[in-house]
């Protein structure tokens, strides 16, 4: 029960086009541990999508994932702007993304939808102007 | 049918092939990155016109087996060399997106 891998990530919210490297490497490391491919690709994309809203909402974060015996944990940590509405923030659609990120394919308002989809518990933890915390979980 | 056999059926562009061997299972498409993610299905062709480096990641993480550009939509060597690297097989098309999706129907049956 105790034995765990932890991986552990700085996402940089200055820098868009490398957006995304922690989830790619992720999907890496879960590959390499053997893992299924709908986990790796549940993980994955789960953090993928909260590692770009970090970058586009929240100048960038954190974040951990913790392989442990029975599920992958993926926490993402900023001290960004915070959600002030979570309920309309889950709504499908819903999005605040400006002009310029939606011209790059973002703003769909799909990213928190897919990571409660894909993933067993998720649990958004957020204080205005103090910044936002997701947990998510993947049984394994 | 896998990648390679698409592509000369499509008579495609090839812009990044690291597996050519790749099964194509089943079609998507569409420019809305999170709504691709949330939708298209492992070993996919995926077909739209958005180029930029974020589709390399979307690919990749949604496992599927090829990207098709329609349109000659611009992309960049930087963008094709990412692709490759993260072994991505990408291919590009003149024909829209409508019509691709017409031909895979009629030659490619899926
Ligand atoms: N970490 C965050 N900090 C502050 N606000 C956030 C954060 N994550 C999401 N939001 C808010 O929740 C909204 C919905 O997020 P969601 O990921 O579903 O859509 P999106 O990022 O706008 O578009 P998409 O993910 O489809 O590209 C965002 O537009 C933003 O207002
Ligand atoms: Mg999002």
């Amino acid at each position: 029960m105790d034995e765990q891998l932890i991986f552990r990530y700085e996402i940089d919210g200055s820098n868009f086009t490398s957006a995304g490297e922690a989830s790619v490497s992720v999907k890496k490391k879960l590959r390499q541990l053997g893992f299924a491919p709908e986990i790796i690709r549940r993980v994955s994309i789960a953090m993928y999508e909260g590692e770009i809203n970090m970058v586009i909402h929240a100048h960038g974060g954190k974040a951990e994932v913790v392989v442990k015996n029975d599920r992958i944990e993926i926490i993402l940590d900023d001290h960004g702007p915070g959600i002030p509405n979570i309920d309309l923030a889950m709504q499908e659609g819903f999005s605040t993304a400006p002009d310029n990120i939606r011209s790059l394919g973002f703003g769909a308002g799909m990213g928190l939808p897919n990571m409660k989809r894909y993933t067993d518990t998720m649990a958004i933890q957020t204080e205005l102007g103090v910044g936002t915390r997701i947990t998510m979980t993947v049984n394994i | 049918m896998n990648v390679n056999e698409l592509a000369s059926t499509l008579n495609c562009e090839i812009l990044s092939l690291p597996d050519g061997e790749r099964l194509v299972e089943n079609i998507y498409t569409g420019d809305l990155l999170s709504w691709v993610m949330g939708r298209a299905e492992s070993g996919c062709a995926w077909i739209t016109i958005m180029t930029n480096v974020n589709v390399c990641a979307v690919a990749s993480l949604v496992d599927a087996a090829c990207v098709i550009i329609a349109e000659n939509a611009e992309i960049s060597d930087e963008i094709i060399a990412i692709a490759s690297v993260k072994g991505v097989n990408m291919l590009r098309s003149c024909a829209s997106v409508y019509e691709l999706c017409v031909s895979i129907h009629e030659k490619a049956n899926l």
